[in-house]
């Protein structure tokens, strides 16, 4: 064999390793979705959606832990939006490159890493029981916020880098200030990233169920939140409720539940992808 | 080369200004400053810019009159454009920037610590070397100046709009088009925009930094012929790699060198009979 071929042989090689190794992940999603759809989907109904919690899996609903999540991701939406991008429009646009701001810089990437229970612990601490807010909505919003702020910083960084510097100049030649240049010019312009990265974080704020637990996001909670201090459940804890009664019956819940949550995330990120690509087609 | 030099020598603006007049014109006493300053639009003494510890600018004295076409030219990295970016302190954002000396636009020193740097840029326009309209609607484009004014009167806007991409010869090819993305317009087109956006704020000092070096030539024709025409109301600066370029258009030109200033005069002078031989060198092509 010529050393051509021998080459040749190799690419044809690591194409299908590469295959297989694309294969693995997507492979195992689709097992784990075939089986909850073949546990829940025929548990979903519109009563399963607007049912409160009982102790008949029959005749359980998501109604309470649904408008719980709903609730903790519209509270940590507002709450995290303005101060996510308040400061990576701060990094960005404003603070000098010096020795400080590099500190600040590695910090933030530091806490996009933390895991997320830390966060919890933090939200009990501070939230919880300093600030008094019990284990309320409030405070487990206030928890998320926390953990999906570095990402959210990170993505309006990203996305502000993106805006070519020509732009500014331009606004700067015609006498604008640097804080017209930011709000006529660069956040128009970076809207798109900034919002894919507030959706994404968003998506991933709705899944989590550590921090809430440690919070004090209760299992069963009789009623749906009211106000942002009444207690609360999410989808995540009632679907780990569920999944750990030994009763067929709250199985299939748990699926149902699941196959909602799911659906929760991937709309979400479609639209993230969309703005995503709006946004990138309008910079060219 | 004689296609170079079709210059048209403007009869009523026949003072000659070397180097060394001018430095004699504008000597240390205060008081023969007024008449200096009603003569000339623009004025710089002895200005130094350093990066650090690089010297991009050195001992540079200059005096541009009210609407002529001054152009710089210069091999690259002579700081020309350094030089004109001078003149709206667009520079100031540049870390380690330093800037030493005098600049004064109609007297007034732009480098005096109380100076409104949004009033300076209202009246010195700057045309950059690549189109770059925002990525806005055509009419945004031209109406952000005035709306960053704090301006609301629609009619008022939509008014210098129009006077402004008439003025650019731009408004044919865009007045049916105006809600449309400025991004969806040619090179050509988008520079013109770009040049109608600096109209619209009534500057009285147009600089521009290269602004056909992106464009191909029949673009560049149609800026050189807007730029001839913008002379009458404006005082134009124009940076530019192409010395027929400044052959064309310019009525002065000044020749930079390594941050130095080797020679300013009439255009034609210049490109016929310059005093300095590192001129002479540059503009018959020997280096640069």
């Amino acid at each position: 064999m010529t050393s051509i071929q021998k080459n040749r042989l190799k690419d044809q090689l690591f194409k299908f390793w590469g295959i297989a190794c694309t294969l693995i992940g997507l492979v195992m999603l689709v097992i784990f979705i075939g089986g909850i759809l073949v546990d829940g989907l025929s548990r979903i109904d519109w009563a399963f959606i607007t049912d409160l919690p009982s102790r008949k899996a029959e005749k359980s609903g998501i109604w309470t832990p649904l408008m719980g999540s709903v609730w903790v991701l519209v509270l940590t939406a507002i709450i995290s939006f303005p101060i996510s991008v308040a400061a990576g429009v701060y990094l960005e646009e404003y603070a000098k490159k010096n020795r400080l701001s590099a500190m600040l810089e590695i910090n933030i990437s530091n806490l996009a890493g933390v895991p997320s229970i830390i966060y919890g612990l933090l939200g009990l601490e501070v939230f919880v029981r300093i600030m008094n807010l019990g284990a309320s909505v409030l405070a487990g919003a206030l928890t998320l916020s926390l953990l999906i702020l570095p990402i959210i910083v990170v993505a309006t960084r990203e996305a502000i880098k993106a805006v070519p510097n020509s732009i500014r100049d331009a606004s700067y030649a015609l006498g604008a200030s640097k804080w017209q240049t930011i709000w006529n010019q660069v956040l128009p312009a970076s809207s798109g990233g900034i919002l894919t990265g507030v959706i994404l974080a968003l998506s991933r704020a709705v899944g989590e169920a550590a921090p809430l637990i440690v919070v004090g996001a209760l299992a069963y909670v009789p009623f749906a939140p009211r106000g942002p201090l009444d207690q609360f459940s999410v989808l995540p804890i009632q679907i780990f409720n569920w999944i750990s009664r030994p009763q067929q019956g709250f199985i299939d819940n748990a699926a149902a539940a699941i196959i909602i949550l799911l659906l929760i995330t991937f709309i979400m990120n479609g639209i993230a992808v969309y703005f995503r690509n709006k946004w990138q087609k309008k910079l060219q | 080369m004689e296609s170079l030099f079709i210059l048209e020598t403007n009869g009523k603006k026949n003072y000659s200004n070397t180097m060394s007049e001018i430095m004699t014109e504008k000597t240390e006493d205060p008081k023969i400053e007024t008449p200096i300053a009603e003569k000339y639009k623009l004025q710089t003494k002895d200005v130094n810019v350093f990066y650090g510890d690089f010297q991009a600018i050195k001992d540079v004295s200059m005096n541009i009159k009210p609407k002529t076409i001054t152009a710089f030219i210069g091999p690259s990295g002579c700081g020309k454009s350094t030089f004109l970016r001078l003149f709206n302190r667009m520079n100031d954002y540049i870390e380690d920037f330093k800037m030493e000396g005098k600049i004064k636009i109609d007297d007034n020193n732009i480098y005096k610590n109380k100076i409104q740097l949004e009033q300076l840029r209202k009246d010195v326009g700057m045309v950059f070397q690549k189109p770059n309209p925002f990525p806005k609607s055509i009419f945004e484009n031209v109406a952000y100046g005035l709306k960053i004014q704090g301006i609301k009167d629609k009619k008022l806007i939509a008014d210098r709009v129009e006077k402004a991409l008439i003025q650019a010869d731009l408004w044919n090819e865009a007045k049916d088009n105006l809600n449309k993305s400025a991004l969806t317009l040619s090179g050509g087109q988008q520079q013109r925009l770009c040049i109608a956006r600096t109209l619209a704020v009534e500057p009285s000092i147009i600089l521009m930094d290269e602004p056909t070096s992106a464009l191909d030539p029949i673009s560049t024709a149609k800026i050189e012929e807007l730029i001839h025409q913008l002379k009458k109301d404006y005082t134009i600066i124009i940076v530019t790699h192409n010395m027929q370029q400044a052959a064309r258009i310019s009525d002065y030109t000044a020749f930079f060198y390594m941050g130095e200033l080797i020679e300013f005069d009439k255009t034609k002078k210049i490109f016929t009979n310059p005093e300095k031989k590192r001129t002479e060198n540059y503009i018959t092509g020997r280096f640069g």
